[in-house]
């Protein structure tokens, strides 16, 4: 078969991997070293498993003759964050007993486990599809976890937009057999039970992937459904988005469909920038995945291979122009868009607390710092979610905001689960400031290999810091969305909120403002390099200032702008632009 | 400077002291090389040499594990040389029992290890000579001198076993056993001087035992420092090598050799002379009521306590010095026939503070009280290093013991000195103790397969050093196991760049306590019996270090299996095969 091979390294891994086969299985029978081949690391990516190693100790095991502390983060695939009591019961101890005993809700809607040794990756992820979740394609070239809004308000059409995410990752989920050798093959030649059980190419008669082809996507794929007016999953901020478009109250006539959208950039390359996604059109619900195939496509065809950074679907957007690549999508759907529908975002946050829905059913949101499960003394969030999954006869759904919802909750079980709520301390775990109930945190150190400086570990610390100063302002009720990532990629997206804090060295942020309050612009830098203790004192003034100044309902992200703290980034261009280095004094 | 048992007449001594204060350590090599010279040429002082027609014959059995036995034999058929004898040394790895029907005069030394066992070599030699097809020994005159510890309760085991069966086997005893302790050399010295004495024949010439020991300490030919002179060298690094979090403390410890002369082999072991430790003397101290300053010699009883004597090591043999001097009625109680059991347990787990406190007394003396203990005893640890890697180095793997027994945390006497009492920069006392039942092939090509969980990692990297140095072409096979994987993988780092750059041909790793059922390094080698095999068959030298209670055993049985399993024989025919293999050095152990 003729293949065109870029010039990024990884296009030659994919192409030599026998569709994400590699050597891994070699890699797993290596008892000498718990790390995998280089290669493997990329293709173990596709399979949702990054290779890690506690960075705290690198230096200490180096003396000791030990090869670093290698463990595996597995990524679980949660279509729309939806998990069952049983599922949720088996991520509680799959944590436990194979992974470092916390369950950690990424910002993207999926479970993951960090400190799984190699020795024990393979009985991990076979348990994880005995429960009926995968960990296929929740990272890799490919399209990752969709997301979808789990909003209770909407209870009506949750269900809906659910069956939609789920849809979309079925069908653009990779067709390699390699997952099911690899993982799922328990020695007896019998076949294990998965998730889902698309038909699997047969290497021989049918090469190709029938979607990805032989090399996947250039780079990562991320896509989301929205119900405004609530913008909790960022839609600007990812690849493919659809916002849903409702007719009354619980009738989705179609969707807007939005492309373009990503966070990562590269620290001193102005050609890599964060950029919002595009409106690209609207298309009916019977037309939605057909759409979606069609993006991946036109992005498999037209992305940037030879430069891995400038890879995303957004560069390929940039170069084409949002129109000829509306053109590409429709000739494959063999039909048009419609014309954008009118829709309204309010905030990206979530609604912490009690919420009752249509049918008279609960739903609890817990407020979960970092999206971290796990037990402490104090605080034992693992064993308390646990006592309530044994008796909870709805649903969990996780949130993008790392949050958790104990959702569809009987009238008859809720005095139940509010004694379990209080019981071990979750009942009022929102009872916190506004900014800290709206922060994020990427994973970052000691774990993440392209952390650059601290993140979950050092954002809760911060915004203590910060209370002071939103105290004496009288700001504590406000909610000002505040994000940080420990490198430039931006997991926790941070160049949408309105303070953003990015990681450039031990210690050094850059400091972003002006993010939309509902992920709907871009932020500016305005400040680089700060030390992060400093940073309560920087935010001090601008602060005080936006207590006594602002404009009746006018967010923070908006007040920086009009107070002339930084320039509005009106486009992912401009992103670097315009930047003012305000004279600090700290 | 005072030398104990010095031939020198007390002028000689004064001119000795006199040019030996204030030398450095090259002019002290270089004198010991003078007088080395000397010494050659001063053939006139020795007995005239007796024609060989005229020689009485000796026999010289030895049983060795870890090369002191050997060494005495040595030391035995030299000095019996020069007493008249034609000595023939013989070991019991390579020898026969009912060849000793041909003995003349017989002296046999023999060591005993572990639960009262032979040395690893001597096992089958053993095993026949107590067994009822051994012949009559008629007409052998013999004298045995066993070597031990007394803090083991099988002490002497050995030469006791093999003094009471040649009497029971008609030969004459001529002269008594001998049971040494860690600290042998007085006693070897008098009980060989006697015993040659004993054999009929010619008048007994003289026998200076001064030259016993001269013979004995520079046997090997490695310098001028040996046990009772050991050499000064600078700790260069120190690491535990165990990651955070595990159960384990193993160092690695890298000592400096520089300008020291000093040479060893890999398989080879070190000497520490280890320090007592200060908190333990002043325990010590106070419960013998005895001050730190007292005299004692040209010394003070602290320092005496703190270089010279075991203050630590209890064993009932201990107590019944302790209470010739303490007279405790109770505790005497303890020392007769039916309170032995009780005292066993009791001692067990405790130290020579314990007993101070528990039977007190109020007139000891700094004499009295050094009189019931034994002198402070060198360990002997497996160099994990080569020379040809590590120029004037060597290097060691120690386990740090550490435990807590009744009511008190102790340390081990030497692991702990060199874990927590000495940092990079200090200097510690060592000696090379040379061990030929421990050596590469010394043909490159032959395959080498090696056992060595644990600590018993350390002649290893030794051996796949010395291998990779030499360029050695034949095939590597290392098993290790430990407790984690993460945590305890001892050299993890060197054994994957051996393993990438092909020195290590195959690493089999059993990491116990990862996961539910227990895996240790015999169920390796059992899982690949086949390939271990064929290894053994294409000439394979294989090597055990390591544990000898537990490990060595299991190993040992591993390999019987899979002899039988593979080889299609029977139990016995398997044991046969692995003893051929002893025999030819191609089977190994260096346990403990």
């Amino acid at each position: 078969m003729a293949t065109t091979i870029g010039k990024s390294a990884n296009e030659g891994i994919k192409d030599a991997s026998q569709y994400l086969r590699g050597t891994i299985l070699d890699g797993l029978a290596n008892a000498a070293t718990g790390s995998l081949s280089k290669d493997d690391q990329q293709l173990t990516k596709f399979h949702g498993i990054y290779q890690q190693d506690d960075r705290d100790i690198r230096g200490e095991r180096r003396k000791k003759k030990l090869e670093p502390a290698y463990s595996f983060m597995i990524r679980v695939r949660v279509p729309g964050g939806v998990a069952t009591p049983a599922q949720w019961l088996e991520m509680d101890r799959i944590a436990l007993e194979h992974a470092n005993g916390a369950l950690k809700l990424t910002t993207r809607q999926a479970f993951q486990f960090h400190g799984v040794i190699k020795s024990n990756l393979k009985k991990t992820i076979y348990e994880i599809n005995q429960s009926l979740f995968d960990t296929l394609a929740a990272c890799g070239d490919v399209n990752r976890n969709v997301m979808c809004n789990p909003n209770p308000h909407q209870s009506k059409v949750h269900a809906e937009v659910l069956q939609l995410a789920t849809a979309i990752s079925n069908h653009l989920s990779p067709r390699t057999g390699a997952y099911h050798e690899i993982w799922l093959d328990d020695g007896t030649g019998e076949k294990v039970k998965v998730t889902y059980d698309p038909p699997l190419i047969d290497d021989i008669a049918d090469p190709e992937e029938p979607i990805y082809g032989k090399h996947y996507l250039p780079r990562k794929f991320k896509t989301v459904v929205a119900v405004p007016p609530s913008n909790d999953v960022d839609i600007y901020a990812h690849d493919l988005g659809y916002i849903a478009i409702l007719e009354g109250e619980d009738k989705i006539a179609g969707y807007n469909v939005t492309v373009g959208g990503g966070m990562g950039m590269t620290h001193g390359n102005e050609e890599t920038f964060p950029r919002l996604a595009d409106l690209l059109g609207f298309c009916t619900p019977d037309q939605a995945v057909k759409v979606g195939e069609a993006v991946v496509r036109v992005q498999r065809d037209h992305g940037n291979r030879d430069v891995r950074a400038n890879a995303r679907l957004k560069y390929t957007i940039e170069k084409m122009g949002i129109d000829a690549f509306r053109e590409e999508v429709e000739k494959l759907c063999q039909f048009k868009l419609q014309a954008p529908r009118e829709f309204h975002f309010e905030d990206n946050g979530d609604r912490y607390g009690w919420i009752k829905d249509h049918r008279g059913h609960w739903h609890f949101t817990l407020y979960v710092e970092n999206g971290r499960v796990y037990d402490t003394k104090e605080y034992p969030l693992l064993t308390g979610l646990r006592a309530i999954a044994k008796i909870h006869t709805g649903d969990f759904r996780l949130t993008a905001n790392q949050n958790l919802i104990i959702a569809d909750i009987t009238p008859q079980q809720k005095s139940e689960i509010t004694e379990l709520l209080e019981q071990y301390g979750m009942i009022d775990a929102h009872e916190r400031s506004a900014m800290r109930l709206h922060s994020l945190a990427c994973v970052a150190l000691p774990t993440c290999g392209l952390a650059l400086a601290e993140s979950q570990r050092y954002l809760p610390d911060l915004i203590t810091g910060i209370e002071a100063v939103l105290e004496e302002a009288g700001l504590r009720h406000d909610a000002i969305t505040i994000r940080m990532t420990g490198c430039p990629n931006g997991c926790a997206r941070p160049y949408i909120a309105e303070i953003g804090f990015v990681g450039k060295a031990p210690g050094k942020y850059n400091l972003y403002l002006g993010g939309g309050h509902a992920g709907q612009r871009l932020s500016k830098l305005y400040a680089a390099s700060i030390r992060g203790d400093d940073a309560p004192q920087i935010l001090k003034p601008i602060l005080l200032d936006y207590a006594k100044q602002r404009e009746d309902g006018e967010s923070f992200g908006d007040f920086v702008i009009r107070a002339g703290y930084v320039k509005e980034t009106k486009d992912g261009r401009d992103f670097h632009k315009d930047v003012v280095e305000p004279a600090l004094t700290v | 400077m005072s030398t104990p048992n010095s031939p020198l007449r007390p002028e000689q001594q004064q001119l000795a002291n006199q040019l030996s204060h204030g030398l450095d350590r090259d002019q002290a090599l270089w004198l010991s090389g003078f007088f080395a010279g000397i010494s050659g040429s001063a053939g006139s002082a020795l007995p005239p040499t007796i024609p060989s027609a005229a020689k009485r014959k000796l026999t010289v059995l030895y049983g060795s594990e870890s090369g002191n036995s050997e060494k005495l034999a040595g030391v035995i058929a030299k000095t019996a040389e020069k007493a008249g004898f034609k000595a023939t040394v013989a070991s019991m790895g390579d020898a026969k029992p009912a060849s000793l029907t041909k003995a003349e005069n017989l002296l046999v030394v023999v060591s005993t290890w572990g639960e009262g066992d032979p040395p690893d070599n001597a096992v089958a030699y053993y095993e026949a000579f107590m067994s009822d097809a051994m012949p009559k020994l008629a007409g052998v005159k013999y004298s045995v001198c066993g070597l031990g510890d007394t803090s083991y309760e099988h002490f002497c085991k050995m030469g006791k076993d093999f003094d009471a069966r040649l009497a029971a086997l008609g030969a004459e005893r001529v002269h008594d056993r001998a049971d040494c302790d860690v600290d042998y050399q007085a006693t070897f010295d008098a009980w060989l001087a006697g015993a040659l004495k004993a054999f009929p024949g010619a008048e007994a010439p003289a026998i200076t035992l001064p030259a016993v020991a001269a013979i004995a300490s520079h046997d090997g030919g490695h310098g001028a420092y040996d046990k009772n002179n050991p050499y000064l060298s600078e700790i260069l690094e120190k690491v535990v090598l165990n990651g955070t979090g595990s159960a384990k403390e193993v160092l690695h410890v890298e000592l400096s050799l520089e300008g020291s002369g000093l040479t060893y082999e890999p398989g080879d072991a070190l000497g520490i002379c280890p320090v007592n430790r200060a908190s333990v003397v002043e325990e010590v101290l106070a419960a013998t009521g005895l001050r730190a300053n007292a005299k004692l010699g040209d010394t003070t009883l602290a320092e005496a306590l703190k270089y010279d004597y075991d203050i630590t090591t209890l064993q009932p043999a201990i107590v019944d010095k302790y209470n010739v001097v303490v007279g405790d009625a109770a505790l005497q109680k303890l020392l007769d026939e039916e309170g032995r059991v009780t005292l066993k347990s009791w001692v067990d787990g405790r130290q020579l503070v314990d007993l101070l406190e528990a039977y007190p007394y109020k007139h000891w003396t700094a004499e009295s009280f050094t009189g019931i203990l034994r002198k402070l005893a060198p360990r002997l640890y497996s160099i994990a290093s080569s020379l040809k890697k590590h120029e004037d180095q060597v290097h060691l793997t120690i386990a740090a013991v550490r435990y807590h027994s009744h009511g008190r945390d102790r340390t081990g006497v030497c692991s702990c000195y060199i874990a927590d009492d000495v940092e990079v920069g200090d200097q510690v006392r060592i000696y090379f103790h040379h061990n030929n039942n421990f050596r590469l092939p010394e043909n490159d090509e032959t395959p080498v397969l090696m056992i060595g969980p644990g600590t018993g990692i350390a002649p290893f990297r030794a051996f796949v050093e010395e291998r990779a140095a030499r360029g050695a072409k034949g095939k590597n096979w290392l098993f290790f196991g430990d407790q984690h994987f993460s945590y305890d993988f001892l050299y993890q780092l060197e054994w994957l760049d051996y393993l990438e750059s092909g020195v290590l041909t195959d690493l089999s790793l059993a990491f116990s306590r990862d996961q539910k059922e227990k895996l240790y390094v015999q169920h390796r080698l059992l899982e690949r019996g086949a390939e271990v095999f064929q290894w053994m068959e294409s000439g394979a030298h294989i090597y055990v270090c390591g544990d000898a209670s537990r490990m060595a055993k299991d190993v040992q049985q591993a390999l019987m299996d899979i002899i039988a399993v593979y080889g299609g024989k029977s139990p016995e025919e398997a044991k046969a095969y692995l003893e051929a293999m002893r025999k030819a050095k191609r089977y190994q152990r260096d346990v403990y």
